[in-house]
């Protein structure tokens, strides 16, 4: 079971921003799923998923890319020719 | 080299498209001419992709996906962008924030999803073609629930470079359209090797379809027909299995025990993989901008709490809960564990049975509305996720309907036998029409 304090502080570790109103209806849903997700209890352990995959490698070779006007296109702030974001201090 | 140009106004009274483009260009090729829509989480050099979503609403990606550079590379007139639950989240395309796309047969009804803007833009006739993507059955649902066909490539076979991503372990690109011919000439031009996904395999498509499947062993695992599939909904799609005897082919039940553990191990998965995922969406780069003014996790959390829909946050925050210390254990690594016996259990059935086939959905097409809660909506996923989980190629071919409304019949094959996907579809899809 988690509670509306831990789906308050799981939102804050997801940047995902919530409010009052919103708790006690995620907090429902998220009771009920993980409910669910209970049956996983019962699975025999083994070693997880086998990737019966490789590594692809390659060299690194340049190639042509996005031009730096195209890239910072989409942006909402630039300076300088890089992307503006919010202050980390 | 010589382009022409194609008017493309469609009367869309379902909201299947969220962008169309007028006069598309288009060239020579196999596809010359041919009006295709694409699922708006494929990106689009000049036109806007939102993958269903506010927090990419004004967004012109700078390049094509590579799919889109082969379809337009064989003549294709790329003609609009489709709704979808927003960033491949949901069942029913309710979940985009533009509003849901109707059902074609029955307005009343969602078309599935989460490519039903794709699928019900070739239902309804406004596009031959469509393309969709495929994370736990979204090519495959809303072509069951709006009677058209859909396939989910084996994974590896389309190259994702381009597709905005949501659950990359899962999620394949592949071909919609009404026709098993349609859908195999479709998947012809965009399978192939691709060095910009690391996960794409050198396997091209030349294939056209074969409807002799004499002596083709068919698996009919029970799970398919268990609880929570509607017996109508069963009865039908089994009149369809006893068809493809009739042409002979050998029908062999069978059983999938890690079923029981499916569902929960493709949500627990694909949610994890979301949370990271869409971390990158912040108004920084893409989107509606963020406030840079502001404090860095004050300006995120506005910008995702008000831009991503309640869907995506409930993924997001659950896939984050998942992976978080001391839950990784209990939650994703036993949905690994899972995950191997679902695929374990596909690769033992395919020692004795060519194809597997079952219901696409449990249902016909649901009510708008009526699932209204989350985890309600994720069991009715329950018959397309075992594919994604395991990678395997799967199609749903239309097979008749109940109360009106259509129903799929669901073959999966080996890894990289779509053709024999495909031709099992085709063998079926002969002998009715």
């Amino acid at each position: 079971m988690v509670s509306e304090r831990d789906i308050e502080h799981i939102a804050e570790l997801a940047d995902i921003g919530i409010i009052k109103e919103e708790l006690a209806e995620f907090t429902g849903q998220f009771n009920r799923i993980l409910d669910y997700f209970d049956i996983l209890d019962t699975v025999e352990e083994s070693d997880g998923y086998k990737q019966d995959g490789y590594n692809v490698l390659r060299e690194d070779v340049a190639c042509p890319s996005l031009l730096q006007e195209d890239a910072l296109k989409n942006a909402g702030d630039t300076e300088d020719g890089f992307f503006k974001a919010p202050r980390v201090m | 080299m010589a382009r022409s140009r194609l008017s493309f106004s469609p009367d869309d009274r379902v909201n299947a498209f969220l962008t169309t483009c007028p006069e598309p260009e288009y060239g020579t090729g196999s596809l010359e001419g041919l009006a295709i829509a694409i699922k708006d989480n494929i990106s689009t050099k000049g036109i806007p992709t939102t993958a269903g979503s506010r927090i990419l609403e004004g967004y012109v990606p700078p390049y094509d996906a590579h799919v889109v550079s082969l379809l337009m590379a064989n003549g294709a007139a790329i003609v609009g962008k489709t709704n979808m639950d927003e960033f491949g989240m949901g069942t029913t395309t309710e979940n985009s924030a533009y509003g849901p796309t109707l059902n074609p047969h029955d307005t009343g009804r969602v078309p599935g999803g989460s490519s039903g803007g794709s699928a019900a833009a070739v239902a309804s006739g406004m596009v031959r073609m469509a393309l969709g993507s495929d994370t736990g059955g979204s090519i495959r649902c809303p072509a069951a629930f709006c009677g058209i066909v859909g396939l989910k490539p084996t994974y590896g076979r389309v190259s994702r470079y381009g597709l905005i991503a949501y659950a990359n372990s899962l999620e394949q690109i592949g071909p919609m359209a009404r026709t098993v011919m349609e859908t195999s000439r479709l998947m012809q031009v965009i399978a192939g090797y691709d060095p910009r996904d690391s996960t794409s395999v050198d396997q091209p498509y030349c294939h056209t379809p074969e409807k002799n499947i004499q002596g083709r062993r068919i698996g009919v695992p029970e799970e398919f027909f268990g609880a929570g599939v509607d017996p109508v909904v069963a009865a039908k799609v089994w009149e369809a299995i006893e068809v493809l005897e009739r042409k002979g082919a050998d029908i062999v039940t069978c059983r999938m025990p890690a079923m029981a553990y499916a569902l929960a191990a493709y949500y627990v998965t694909c949610v994890s993989e979301a949370s990271s995922n869409l971390a990158r969406f912040d108004g920084v780069r893409y989107g509606p901008a963020v406030d840079t003014k502001k404090p860095w996790h004050e300006a995120f959390q506005e910008r995702r709490g008000t831009s991503f829909g309640k869907e995506v946050r409930r993924r997001i925050m659950l896939g984050t809960f998942a992976l978080s210390s001391g839950y990784y254990g209990k939650y994703y690594a036993k949905a690994q564990s899972a995950r191997q016996q679902v695929k374990s259990d596909f690769l033992r059935l395919f020692k004795e049975v060519d194809v597997i086939a079952g219901p696409t959905m449990p249902t016909i097409a649901f009510r708008l509305g009526e699932k209204a809660d989350p985890l309600s909506m994720y069991l009715s996923d329950i018959l397309t996720v075992p594919a994604n989980l395991a990678g395997v190629p799967a199609i749903s071919v239309p097979c008749g309907t109940v109360d009106g409304m259509p129903v799929g019949l669901q073959v999966m094959g080996r890894p990289f036998e779509d053709e024999v996907v495909i031709d099992t579809a085709y063998a079926y899809e002969q002998a009715v029409d």
